[in-house]
């Protein structure tokens, strides 16, 4: 238990720690690498919480997929990052009273609010203590929950449509393979039969 | 030492808290402000998760995974707005995005 409770403030403070260098580096690319780090000691969490297929999901997918597609983007545009950089203190007071002031809300929410003793009636699937994490998960997501799955399935999906249309360009100048004119292509348009008398070339 | 649920939403808040300030601080940077808002989906999955744990109820981490999912599409997608943009103007500032005059 003693483990657990040390284990918990490990990951919680590289991960709160992590989130304030997100917000505070003064270089994008370091922001990305901290991104990372916060996600990596959030999985952390999640798996001292028992949900392992999660914290797997949290890695492949942020690690993986977002966080390197957003080094890819910082690194790939050509931005002056010092100069967004500028009057970045005009912000603070404002920035720091509304951040306190949610703060102050949550936590008093957070105080002020208790579960009740037995809240196993509301309860909607309960998780089975035999099982692996995974395995229960599939067990609900596959069949109670199976439009939810399908819904994030579509929602991928035009994800990834869209960020192909929005980024996919094509340069006016450049030659491209154009199918329907060589099929449309025939001998009379392509080949000219020129007779030359011998000694002449052609004018 | 028991480490409750309180905790868990104790390091959700503040998370939370986090994203919205750094939507304040760096409000030129898109970037940063779409690297804030996956901190945000990071403290709603952390509370998702900690109240699906605490309370035995597996419903909790299916809707984590969706919001995981959505938080995906949503980088994706901004993502490639920022570099169609950026094709277009040469700049990534929130202050030059006035095409529109809205």
């Amino acid at each position: 238990m003693i483990l657990q409770a040390i284990f918990f403030y490990l990951f919680a403070g590289v991960c709160i720690g992590s989130a304030i260098m997100v917000i505070a580096a003064r270089n994008p690319v370091h922001s990305v690498l901290f991104l990372i780090l916060a996600f990596v000691n959030a999985a952390g969490l999640f798996v001292l919480l028992g949900a392992e297929f999660l914290a797997m999901i949290l890695i492949v997918v942020y690690v993986g997929a977002v966080a390197v597609l957003f080094l890819f983007v910082v690194m790939m545009l050509d931005v002056d990052f010092a100069e967004l950089r500028h009057g970045v203190l005009n912000y603070l007071p404002i920035g720091a009273t509304v951040g306190i002031i949610l703060l102050i809300e949550l936590i008093f929410g957070v105080i002020g609010w208790a579960i009740a003793p037995s809240p196993t009636k509301t309860i909607a699937a309960p998780i089975a203590p035999d099982v692996s994490n995974t395995q229960a998960l599939g067990l609900v997501l596959y069949t109670r929950y199976v439009y939810f799955f399908e819904a994030a399935g579509v929602i991928l999906l035009v994800a990834m449509v869209g960020a192909i249309v929005l980024t996919l360009y094509h340069k006016p100048d450049a030659k491209r393979q154009s199918i329907s004119r060589q099929v449309a292509r025939r001998r009379s348009g392509a080949i000219d039969i020129v007779k030359v008398k011998p000694g002449q070339g052609l004018p | 030492m028991i480490i409750g649920l309180g905790h868990y939403l104790a390091v959700a808040a503040i998370l939370f808290t986090l994203g919205i300030f750094g939507i304040f601080l760096n409000r030129k940077n898109v970037i940063i402000i779409l690297m804030s808002i996956e901190l945000i989906l990071l403290a709603v999955n952390i509370n998702l998760v900690a109240f699906s744990a605490f309370l035995g109820d597996i419903v909790g981490q299916v809707y984590a995974l969706i919001v995981l999912t959505v938080a995906a599409a949503e980088a994706s997608i901004g993502l490639a707005i920022l570099v169609a943009y950026f094709r277009n103007r040469g700049s990534i500032a929130v202050e030059d995005v006035n095409l529109m005059k809205g």
